[in-house]
């Protein structure tokens, strides 16, 4: 076995087996280690998302505010407790320290947890399932130019829900699904996409999100009290206020901060109280889905008619899985061919089929299973060689990992190109309003159907892999 | 398993995929996640409606079961609340083990049934929960 130019590794400490380039030197029991390092799947993925700690967290593309939520509230409670908590715990209780410690924990841990969870992102339908959809549609517009919007009608608890097809992620979206152009993915369950923690709020966040304000504005309201306490104390005696404030100045600044943000945010937490009640997404209540104005007798059919149902399915409710794999290795063929066109382009299925032919077979066992998870049941690892392809349908099951994700989906290269002028608008736009309108969503954000993907098609070249996909379906 | 395993890559190195079949959601009960049971054409030479009917509502009771809002859901729920959701960190939520069920669940159906018929189910969460995907293998001699 020469191969020098590799470096020998233990297979057991391979997470995974490494993916090994086509022109191999031959096969070997025992895997050696490839000069490119594996991928995972975080690393391709095709939405406008940042990936840190390899996978485990993940950020909207543009953070911009959370550093600034972080820094006011890390600098509104340093300061009470610097300066007033001293005064408070001689003059009252040493509860005052302890309460205050409490609720800043659980806010920063909320926000934290907010800002990092995967919101409900859904993957990107795979090759094979877009090809189906558009056999499913009657597609007889020209390939050039961009067939109208298309819809699907469900009947959802003996309501007409309109589900929406989604041209960037091409799969109809589920009900309460909707695509967020910031973070440039489908979110399950889709609030709004919130600047100030960075992300956006959907289906698996939301009650970390609702936490966060709720608890931040128990804080808020805490600090608040207890720096008017401080003051007021302070200034007893005749001495005056303005004394008491250049005594301890930090409080000065703690009030301003507070005395403008307690109004937004207990507003903010009622609102989000009373969608909680109703089932609602911020969503649908801006839009009005289901508050009959179009005249005719709609109700929510989300909702369990029932105000402490409704609360405990969606704050207590099972946490659902993320759907997307961040951290799960890509299979062995070449991710992100950006060669490929169009996919939903039926003359390019030929010229696809050809290429489908060398690696079809192996390509479709690997993206059906998730290889590189299941190959260390089997010692010769190796998924990439169409010989020995360790990955089969008895081995579906991942083991360690339930979140398996589309292995396809995600292999697409990042970041499309065509929408960030628009985006910067609608995001210099955000900044500007007030804190708890930017909690409303703007609708520039949550088209479904974005204006801004109109560019991004027909350039989008997020055929990641050669015609992997295509051969079945002819 | 072992032996299985490598029978089961060997058919498949003979075998191409002629087609593959999507499963859709079915959406009438709500966002919970259940698969339509309606059989599809492609599959009727391979397997019989009963089988499919039965698999496919076995996935939508396990699924149903994982999303079911029950006092252990609430208890989990509550119990992560009051720990400012730090336990989640550590603990593997009703929904993962209930995951771990279904693979399980479909490597058995896949090596049962499926398989023998030259049909390969995939796991739905490697798609997302969109679909069931089957994929339909090419009708060689695949006893050798």
């Amino acid at each position: 076995m020469q191969n020098c130019e590799y470096q020998q590794i233990d297979p057991q400490a391979l997470p995974t087996p490494t993916p090994t380039p086509p022109p191999h030197h031959g096969h070997d029991g025992d895997k050696t280690e490839e000069p490119r390092r594996p991928r995972r799947k975080w690393e391709v993925f095709p939405g406008k998302n940042r990936f840190y700690c390899n996978g485990r967290i993940m950020l909207a593309r543009q953070s911009g505010i959370l550093p600034l939520t972080l820094a006011l509230i890390l600098v509104t409670s340093g300061l009470f407790f610097i300066f007033d908590c001293p005064f408070l715990v001689k003059h009252l209780t040493s509860c005052i320290p302890v309460i205050g410690g409490v609720l800043f924990v659980f806010v920063i841990t909320t926000l934290l947890r907010t800002s990092f969870t995967d919101p409900g992102i859904l993957p990107r339908a795979t090759p094979d399932e877009a090809a189906d959809i558009e056999k499913q549609i009657d597609n007889t517009g020209n390939a050039s130019y961009r067939p109208p919007p298309r819809t699907k009608e469900v009947l959802i608890n003996q309501q007409v829900v309109k589900l929406k097809y989604c041209f960037t992620c091409k799969m109809f979206r589920p009900p309460r699904t909707s695509h967020c152009s910031l973070c440039d993915n489908c979110v399950e369950r889709f609030d709004h996409h919130c600047p100030w923690v960075g992300n956006c709020v959907g289906k698996r966040n939301y009650r970390f999100f609702y936490t966060f304000i709720v608890s931040l504005s128990f804080l808020t309201a805490f600090i608040f009290g207890c720096v008017t306490t401080h003051l007021a104390l302070r200034a007893q005696g005749g001495r005056g206020l303005v004394f008491a404030l250049q005594e301890s100045p930090g409080s000065a600044v703690e009030l301003v901060i507070c005395f403008f943000s307690v109004w937004s945010i207990l507003g903010l937490s009622g609102f989000h109280t009373y969608l909680v009640a109703s089932n609602l997404t911020t969503n649908e209540d801006i839009k009005g889905s289901w508050s009959g104005k179009s005249g005719e007798d709609v109700t929510n059919p989300y909702s369990q008619k029932n105000i402490f149902i409704n609360c405990c399915s969606v704050l207590c409710g099972p946490m659902p899985p993320s759907l997307i794999d961040r951290r799960g290795f890509l299979p062995s063929e070449d991710s992100a061919q950006p060669g490929s066109a169009d996919i939903e382009l039926p003359p390019l299925a030929t010229k696809s089929e050809i290429n489908a032919c060398t690696q079809g077979t192996k390509g479709l066992l690997e993206s059906a299973t998730l290889s590189p998870l299941l190959s260390a049941s089997c010692p010769q690892g190796k998924p990439q060689t169409a010989q020995t392809c360790p990955d089969n349908g008895s081995a579906v099951n991942s083991g360690p990992s339930p979140q398996l994700s589309t292995s396809c989906g995600v292999r697409h290269p990042a970041g499309s190109t065509g929408d960030r002028s628009s985006l910067h608008h609608t995001r210099t736009r955000s900044k500007k309003s007030k804190r708890a309108a930017l909690h409303i969503p703007n609708p520039a954000f949550d088209v479904p159907v974005s204006p801004t993907s109109p560019d991004t098609d027909p350039s989008f070249k997020a055929g990641g892999h050669k015609g992997a996909g295509f051969t079945p379906l002819h | 398993m072992f032996s299985q395993t490598h029978s089961l890559q060997d058919m498949r190195q003979q075998a191409a995929v002629a087609a593959k079949v999507f499963i859709q959601r079915d959406y009438t009960n709500g966002t919970v996640c259940q698969f339509q049971t309606k059989f599809p054409s492609e599959l009727e030479t391979r397997i019989d409606k009963q089988q499919f009917e039965e698999t496919v509502r076995t996935l939508n009771n396990l699924y149903a079961e994982a999303e079911k809002l029950g006092s252990q859901s609430y208890i989990e729920g509550c119990l992560a609340c009051l720990t400012a959701y730090t336990i989640f960190l550590c603990m593997e939520t009703h929904y993962e083990k209930v995951l771990k069920k279904i693979a399980k669940y479909i490597q058995e159906q896949n090596d049962k049934i499926y398989a023998p018929r030259g049909l390969l189910l995939t796991d739905p969460i490697e798609r997302g929960l969109r679909v069931i995907e089957i994929a339909i293998f090419e009708d060689r001699s695949l006893t050798r």
